[in-house]
């Protein structure tokens, strides 16, 4: 038998991290697509010099990948949340799991690539 | 956790799979967790990919420009359209929530109705603008 109450299951912080960095990264999203969808309302059409131009300014890089980074932080957890929702062989689940982040890894460093390569 | 309960493993299962018997908040839940996953499996990956041909050279630009003039290619954007806004609402609430803001039942009513119409709202105003 467990003994019930020696048995702390809040005592390790399970879930709080995963918790605060999903509401973190929600917030710089927020922030960001707010910002952008206001340049695109303020320019109206946007041609490739202009485009490119906004890319090459390093601030907009940094901003664009913090953007990118909270989004594959974000979806990470979640999408992990739903495969613990429904994905009930451990095997599969953690098979699916290293999948999702190692795809998210490879986003990331193609985010990189793309956004101080122009 | 692994231990045999031959009774209750017997017992019939119900599942309600129409989306529309839930409540207004569940409504917004469920949309929330499709919209993300949907956002994941095929949103991620588009973005980049077009992010990296419309940065790489002018005629990837114009490319991208004259896929996306396709009717077919912007039902497809407004489809990302809506599921980007309403998780983008549908996650303002939870924050919102988060702090204790709305939490009884008739705001978190009212509340979910205001994240479906948002999304919707905005969708069509985006659809507007590019059509």
């Amino acid at each position: 038998m467990v003994n019930a109450a020696k048995k702390i299951p809040v005592g390790a912080h399970y879930g709080w991290k995963d918790w605060l960095a999903q509401r973190v990264t929600a917030v710089i999203m927020l922030l960001f697509s707010i910002a952008i969808i206001g340049f695109f309302m303020l320019k109206g059409g946007v041609t490739f010099a202009d485009w490119k131009e906004l890319f090459r300014s390093q601030l907009f890089r940094i901003l664009a990948l913090m953007f990118l980074l909270s989004v594959y932080y974000h979806a990470s957890i979640g999408i992990k949340d739903v495969l613990m929702d429904y994905i009930k062989p451990a095997g599969l689940r953690i098979g699916l799991q290293v999948a999702v982040l190692l795809f998210l890894l490879g986003c990331t460093i193609w985010s990189v690539t793309i956004i101080w390569g122009v | 956790m692994s231990s045999p309960q031959p009774a209750s493993r017997q017992r019939p299962k119900y599942v309600d799979i129409n989306l529309l018997h839930l409540p207004m908040p569940g409504l917004v839940s469920i949309f929330h967790r499709i919209s993300g996953v949907a956002m994941f499996l095929f949103l991620i990956p588009a973005v980049l990919f077009v992010l990296q041909g419309t940065l790489g050279s002018e005629a990837g630009f114009n490319h991208w420009k004259s896929v996306f003039a396709h009717p077919f290619a912007k039902l497809i954007l407004l489809g990302f359209v809506w599921c980007y806004m309403h998780h983008l609402f549908a996650g303002v609430r939870y924050l919102l929530l988060d702090v204790h803001v709305g939490v009884a039942l008739e705001p978190a009513r009212t509340s979910a109705r205001v994240v479906l119409a948002a999304g919707l709202i905005a969708t069509v105003l985006v659809g507007v603008r590019i059509w």
